[in-house]
Parts: C-alpha cells; structure tokens; sequence
C-alpha cells in the first residue's frame, strides 16, 4: 500500500462523516466499513500500554482494539485478558490470534492491521522510528514518554510532529501533568502573577530503584543480547534514556512547562552509580542545573537508591511568593498570593484519551508533538551534561551525533553493552 | 432458554458416564469454591464441609440444579454480578455439566469423603507459611499481663511500637449490642518507619533476614512512585495501602515477633475509638493539619491511651462494608469479605472536617482510591490517591487455630473488579 492512498487515513469515524471531513482532506469512506468504529492498535503491551489501552477505550464507546503488537505472547495474552474481563469495555477487545503480533517489526503489522489510533507503549529507544511510521501511513497517535533516547530520535520525532500537524492528525504525549487541572491550574496562577518573577525552579524526584537488573547468572542459555536487554530495558541507556529520561522527565516536562517551552541557554550536572549496575549501564542519581533566559534557574534532583529520603516534588520560587506542588496532595502558593488548589481530582491517564479521541470525533487534531520532542530533548541535555562532565549548550544537544539505538536491531543478534558513562572520560558527541 | 436445551442435549449424551463424587465433583470443588468457602472462611456464611451444609444453606436442591444456587451461580457468565467463583474464570462447560448431572442424579455425597481445602489464590504453600507462624507464635510462652501495656521493638530494627490493652467489653453499634474480647491494640497508627521495613523486604539489594517464615509472606512490589507524597517518613502515619497489604503487614509483623497481629474488625475498632466513652477530644482535621498528615501521638490519646484513632489518617478495618446484619447482641462480628469494594474504613482523616471525626462515622472503601495507577492489572498492594488512609493492628489475647489466622491474612478479594 503506497502512502498516497492512504495519504487521509480513515476518517469516517468521524460523527458526521463525509461533511465535517471536508474541512481538511476528503474522506475516504468505504460503505460497507462504515462502522463508526474508532479502531485502535496497541504497541507495546505491558503495564502501561495495557492501562493506555483500557483508557482508550473507556475513552469512546464505539473504539475497539483491534491488533496489538509485542515480543512476548505471553504478555500479550497477560495483557489480552486483563482487558476481556473489564465489563464496560472487554466486548469490544477483538484481537483474535491473526491480529496478535510478534517481533520487533510488529508495530508494522499493527500499523497496516486497519487501525485508526495506535498506541505506543514499548521502551523508548523503539519510539522514534514507532512514531515516525504511524505518522507517514496517516495513523492518530498517542505516544508515551518518552520519546526518544537520543537527539537523532528527538530530531525524528520533531520532523513527524510536523509531519502530523500537516496531515491533520492527532498525536497525544503522556506528558500526563498536563492533562491534570491541579497543575494546570497551578501553572496558570504562576503565568498570572501570583508568585511574581520567577527565579528558579527545584524539582526533586527521589524514589526507589525501577526494574532493577536481575543478576546475570538468570539470563537464560541462549537468549541473545537483544532479547536480554529488551526484556531488562530499564538498564540500558540505549532502550530507556536513563532514570532522568524515562521516569524524572515528568518533572523535566514541568519545568519546561512553567518556563514556557523556550529552549535553555545551557546546562551543567553531576551524576553517577552506587548500585552494582550487573550489566546494565544506568546512572542511579543525577543533579542538573539548567540556565534560562534572564538568569533564571532550574534545578532536577533525582535519585533512585533504596533506603534513602524520597520526594517528588516541586518548589518555584518567585519575587514575591513560593508555589510547592507535592508536598501534600494539593499544590499550594505562598506569599503575596496565598492559595491551594481546591479542584476535585480526577484521573489524569483517562483525561489523556478522553481529549484524543474527542478531538478524532470532532475532527480537531491536537499535536502534542513538539513539546513531546523538546521536554525529552532537555532531559537528554541534562543527562549529556553528567555523563561527560561538561556545560552542554541547547545547540550541543540539539545537534549531537550521538545514537544511542543501533540503525538494524536483530532480534537475535548480539549488542555489545557501552561501559557505564565517566564524566571527564566520556566524550561529549 | 435455548442455551439450557443444548446443555441438557449436552447431558444427555454424556448421562451414561455418570457424575462420580470423588472422581467428578469434589475436585471441582476443592479447586473453584472450597478455597473461599471452606470451614475457616466461610465466605458468605458457606462452608462446604458435607452434603448437609450444602442442603441446610439451600444452595443444592437434589434433583432440581435450576433451583440450585451451587450450580445457577457457577453456570453466569463471569463478569455477571454474583458469579462463582468471583472473578473469574468461569468453570470449563464439561465442569458444569458434571455439576449439573450431579445434583439431577440426587447431589450423592458419600459419607467418609472430604474435600482437600487451599487457600484462594497464590501458591500452595501459603497455607504451609500461616501454619509455621501459627506454630512460631503458640510455641512461645503464654502472652504478658493481658492488662499492661508493653512497647516491643521489630526484630533486627530500631523500630519500637507500643501495645495498649483493650478490656473485654460491650457496646451499642448501630442497632444492636456488641461484645468483643480482650485484646491489645497499637497504641498509634503503623508508622513509615515500620511499615518501610516491610515494604521494602522484598526488594532487590535487601539483607535477607535469613528467616524462611518471615521471608515466605507476600510482600509489595516495587512503588512507582513516592509513598509519602511529600509528607514524610520518621514518626509520620504509612498511607496509601490496600487492605490486603495491611493484612501482610500483619502477617510478616507476627512472623517477625511471633506475637498474632491482624487488622481489628470494625466492632473492635469502634470499641477501642470510645473507650468506654466517646472517644479523644482533639484531633487532626482538615482545618488544622495544613494540607498534610502530622507525626503520630502529638494530640491527647484517649481514655484507654490509643493515639489518633480519630483524624491525623482513616484506618482499615477486617470487615466488608454494609448494612450492620443483626440485632441483639452479637459477639466478635466479622463480616468477611466476598468483593474488593467496599471495606470498612474508619476514624476519618487529616482530610475532613472536624465535625466528621468521630467514632461511629464509617467510610466505604472504593475503586477510584487507586485509579491514578497508570498500569494495567492495577496493583494489590498499593492505593495511591488514598493519602489519608494508614492502619492500626490489634493482638487478640485468644490466639486463634491457624486456618482462621489465614482468613484475617488474606482477603481472597485483593485483585480488583474491574
């Protein structure tokens, strides 16, 4: 199927099909598929492509899974079921055995299965090339974070965000903050005034270890190098981007965020591991220091080493007041302006695809893209920064050569291990 | 109706065969029913332990499997309301046939068979693991004055916990008269800093305590993210649990010191809250704690010297949430637990007003305490929007026969509805 054919995707699940389309490319309506269907394909089944998949369809009553991707059939099948026994939306799981696939090219097969909106949930380092092939077969997207592990796959992933802004396609970024009225509300207040100017910007995000590298002596005879470092993603720089990419990226996202989403002048950090890395090559804490515009300053703490104080939190510091979000659970402002957050919580991963799949029925694309790629792209900066030592420039980072993921990955082949980052040693590229 | 003809036409052909009780049916019950429903659990008031307890609950009619609620329940499909074995799976159709054609045939039990009993879910040995602790705790000698408190440090630790006693007593609940025995009760709620001990045991990196019991209780996994919110650690109230990891909480505690710790039920709590009267006077609220909860013991205890019971966090009981069952008096009463939602929750919280603190306001537990797990089966340890919900244990004088100590250690209900 050449990409011209397909150029519009399928849009007659739009409400008022053949009219509203109209607005942006004609719709392609086949009348016997005129279903009113929103099909949905899932790539990456685990935990979290699992919860996005539920969401997606509690999100729509008329969406259905209709193929998924993965390695492992028995996840698939883990994943398959969860969603079968959830009453409100296991009716419409209809993957049937043809449609369940395998492999680390099973995204194309989930991207030619006739879906309108794939999911993409697999370690990072798969993303970019993920992203880029949903937006040229004209797929809606919701893409988890992060995006990339390397500046090559945030460069790829900005060029398919624009790509889906000129196809009038939806795409989605589980930057999940920004779908939760108690910091866009928070933020608001900042933009308004309620602290005054703001100065710095400290963000912690202390916890305990993720998916710890199981000993060597458990990987099985025969298992490849890829298959090990797959299945043990979180360890592997090139699959996970680092504690700071994958999971303190939340408090990178709210900190570009309240800047504004302007780029930072530069950045420099400390960082390393006290934990056995047991193959893997991850930092377990970092420190950055990032410089904006006017001198202003944000600070990321983040540390993942048991037994040690833990907090997630964020504390901006303004001329005439302090806003603390995560200590407690409403955010609260302090000085000129004294405020808390009183709205009523709600869940921020089902708003996520409420407002994606409103946008496919109204046909009012969003793209989260852009800020999808920049907030990875400071947190890949800030890593450069402690792993080699240096003041990394936006430019530097922006333009760096380093790739991380291998151009061919054979499922079976063997992928030698980079030696775990030196600041001073370790070459800025 | 037509999906009744085919099952019969099913029947029919396999009617020569028979329903062999030993061979056919009490497998079939041993797997799908008797974990729940067994002597020590009861659930739902059921314990499958003979023909008779099966006729005397009305849920066999020999000969009539539609007026049979053994086999009706067993035979909708699982995501209905009321089908067994809740949750899922549904019996495989040759299964229920078999069940079918036995209760047409007369529901023959024979005399001498009993069913072999495990426990719900998990591995086997669970039950092996209660019986050790079981053994662990009657092999010491007999509890201190059951009138004195005592404080007990956590073995391996520097962590100190007290222990009040709890006389014997009665009280009005709703609207009948309780009675509930001696026991001791945590003076505060469980703390981070016990709590963490626990929560981080089964953890990579950690020293083993190098105690096969201890380390044979389910333990949670690895928190996504951090537990206290912002709030603290040292001296501040553990949150955000499920009640089934308050109930291995209390496990691993009575493997760790070989005293018998469970959650208290509802009654007890209620009980321990008035302490012969209505209870402490001051409390945290949503007014006074600014935002957050506060270190434990910092407001005056009351009368029977148990800090908190009311506000600072709300805590779990053993019971399923519902109407109060029965009037006159009743002793010790449990109501066990046959779905996830909803528990009993009392005591009220940092997060509510003054005027909702006090010891009879009951709160029901419920799904969207979790719904911001992003992940899918949604965790069994783990509440993580309940960051006004922690826990107290209580240790009954009377230690109680091993499968009953199963039944306060596992719910049978910890993985979610969805």
């Amino acid at each position: 199927m050449s990409t011209n054919e397909t150029f519009t995707g399928r849009r007659d699940f739009l409400k008022t099909a053949g009219v509203a389309a109209a607005a942006g490319f004609p719709a392609v309506i086949r009348a016997q598929t005129v279903t009113n269907a929103i099909k949905v394909g899932l790539v990456g089944c685990g935990g979290r492509g699992t919860g996005a998949a539920s969401q997606a369809l509690r999100a729509d009553d008329y969406a259905e899974l209709v193929a998924v991707a993965d390695v492992d059939q028995a996840q698939v099948d883990k994943s398959l079921g969860t969603l079968k026994k959830i009453q409100r939306i296991g009716g419409r799981v209809k993957v049937e055995s043809d449609k369940q696939f395998l492999g680390l090219d099973a995204y194309q097969k989930v991207i030619a299965s006739g879906a309108d909106v794939i999911l993409l949930a697999t370690p990072p380092g798969f993303r970019p090339l993920h992203l880029a092939s949903c937006i040229a077969a004209n797929k809606n997207v919701f893409c988890e974070k992060p995006v990339a592990t390397d500046a090559p796959g945030v460069r790829a992933a900005l060029k398919a965000a624009e790509d889906a802004k000129a196809k009038n396609l939806s795409l989605v970024a589980g930057f999940c903050w920004r779908y939760n009225a108690m910091i866009v509300d928070t933020f608001q207040q900042i933009k308004d005034g309620a602290i005054g100017k703001m100065a710095a910007y400290y963000a912690t995000y202390y916890t305990s270890p993720v998916k710890p590298m199981p000993p060597a002596a458990t990987r099985p005879e025969g298992m490849s190098d890829v298959q090990w470092q797959t299945r043990n993603w979180y360890n592997f720089v090139w699959l996970c981007g680092d504690s700071l990419v994958e999971q303190a990226v939340h408090s990178v996202d709210k900190v570009a965020w309240a800047m504004g989403d302007i780029a930072p002048v530069s950045c420099v950090g400390v960082g390393g591991r006290t934990i056995p890395a047991e193959g893997g090559n991850i930092y377990d804490h970092f420190e950055i220091n990032y410089l904006y515009p006017n001198g202003v300053r944000a600070f990321i703490a983040n540390r993942q080493i048991e037994n040690c104080y833990n907090e997630n939190s964020d504390y901006i510091i303004g001329s005439e007041g302090t806003c603390t979000i995560g200590r407690g659970p409403r955010p609260k402002i302090e000085g000129k302006t004294n405020w808390t957050w009183s709205g009523q919580p709600y869940d921020m991963y089902q708003r996520e695809h409420d407002v994606l799949f409103a946008s496919l029925r109204k046909n009012t694309p969003i793209n989260d893209g852009t800020r999808l790629a920049t907030s990875t792209m400071l947190a890949i900066m800030g890593r450069m920064a402690a792993y080699t030592g240096q003041q990394v420039t936006w430019e530097q980072a922006m333009n760096s050569q380093e790739s991380l993921v291998p151009d061919k990955i054979d499922w079976n082949g063997s992928l030698e291990v980079k030696p775990l980052a030196r600041p001073g040693v370790t070459k800025l590229i | 109706m037509h999906a009744r003809f085919s099952l019969a036409l099913l029947l029919a052909g396999s009617a020569a065969s028979g329903a062999d009780f030993a061979a056919d049916i009490a497998p079939l019950l041993e797997s799908h029913c008797a974990a729940c429903h067994s002597q020590a659990r009861a659930a739902g008031g059921l314990a499958i332990v003979s023909r008779q307890s099966l006729l005397d609950k009305k849920v066999v009619v020999p000969g009539k499997p539609d007026a049979s609620t053994l086999y009706t329940l067993a035979a909708l499909p699982s995501d209905k309301r009321g089908a067994m074995p809740p949750g899922g799976p549904r019996l495989p159709e040759p299964q229920l046939a078999k069940l079918r054609q036995w209760i047409e045939a007369g529901a023959v039990w024979p005399a001498g068979v009993a069913l072999k009993t495990g426990p719900a879910t998990g591995p086997a040995d669970e039950n092996d693991t209660v019986r050790k602790i079981h053994a662990r705790i009657t092999a010491r000698p007999s509890a201190a004055n059951p009138g004195a408190k005592y404080s007990i440090t956590i073995p391996n630790s520097a962590v100190q916990y007290e222990m009040v006693p709890v006389p014997a007593g009665e009280f009005q609940m709703g609207p009948r008269k309780v009675r509930v025995d001696t026991f001791w009760m945590q003076a505060h709620e469980v703390t981070w800093d016990e709590y963490r001990l626990f929560m981080f045991q089964t953890q990579t990196g950690r020293t083993p305590t190098k105690d096969a019991i201890v380390d044979a209780v389910a333990g949670p996994t690895r928190p996504y993210v951090e537990m206290s919110f912002g709030m603290g650690i040292n001296g501040f109230p553990a949150i955000s649990m499920t009640q089934h990891a308050a109930n291995k909480y209390a496990e691993w505690l009575s493997a760790r010191t070989g005293e018998f710790y469970r959650l208290p039920t509802e009654a007890e709590w209620e009980y321990a809250c008035r302490a012969g009267g209505t209870g402490q006077t001051d409390a945290w609220h949503s007014g006074n704690s600014n935002g957050k909860y506060q270190l434990i013991g910092k407001k005056q205890p009351n009368a029977w010297g148990l800090y908190d019971m009311l506000g600072n966090v709300m805590e779990w009981t053993l019971d399923q949430y519902g109407p109060y069952e029965a009037s006159g008096v009743v002793d010790n009463p449990w109501v066990r637990s046959t779905m996830p939602y909803p528990h009993a929750v009392r005591g009220g919280s940092w997060n509510d007003a003054a005027a909702e603190l006090n010891c009879t306001v009951r709160v029901a537990s419920d799904a969207t305490w979790k719904q911001q797990d992003p992940q899918l089966p949604k965790s069994i340890w783990y509440m993580t929007d309940a960051q006004w919900l922690g826990f107290r244990l209580v240790r009954p004088v009377k230690v109680p026969q091993s499968d009953t100590m199963f039944g306060y250690w596992n719910n049978g209900v910890e993985h979610d509805e969805q």
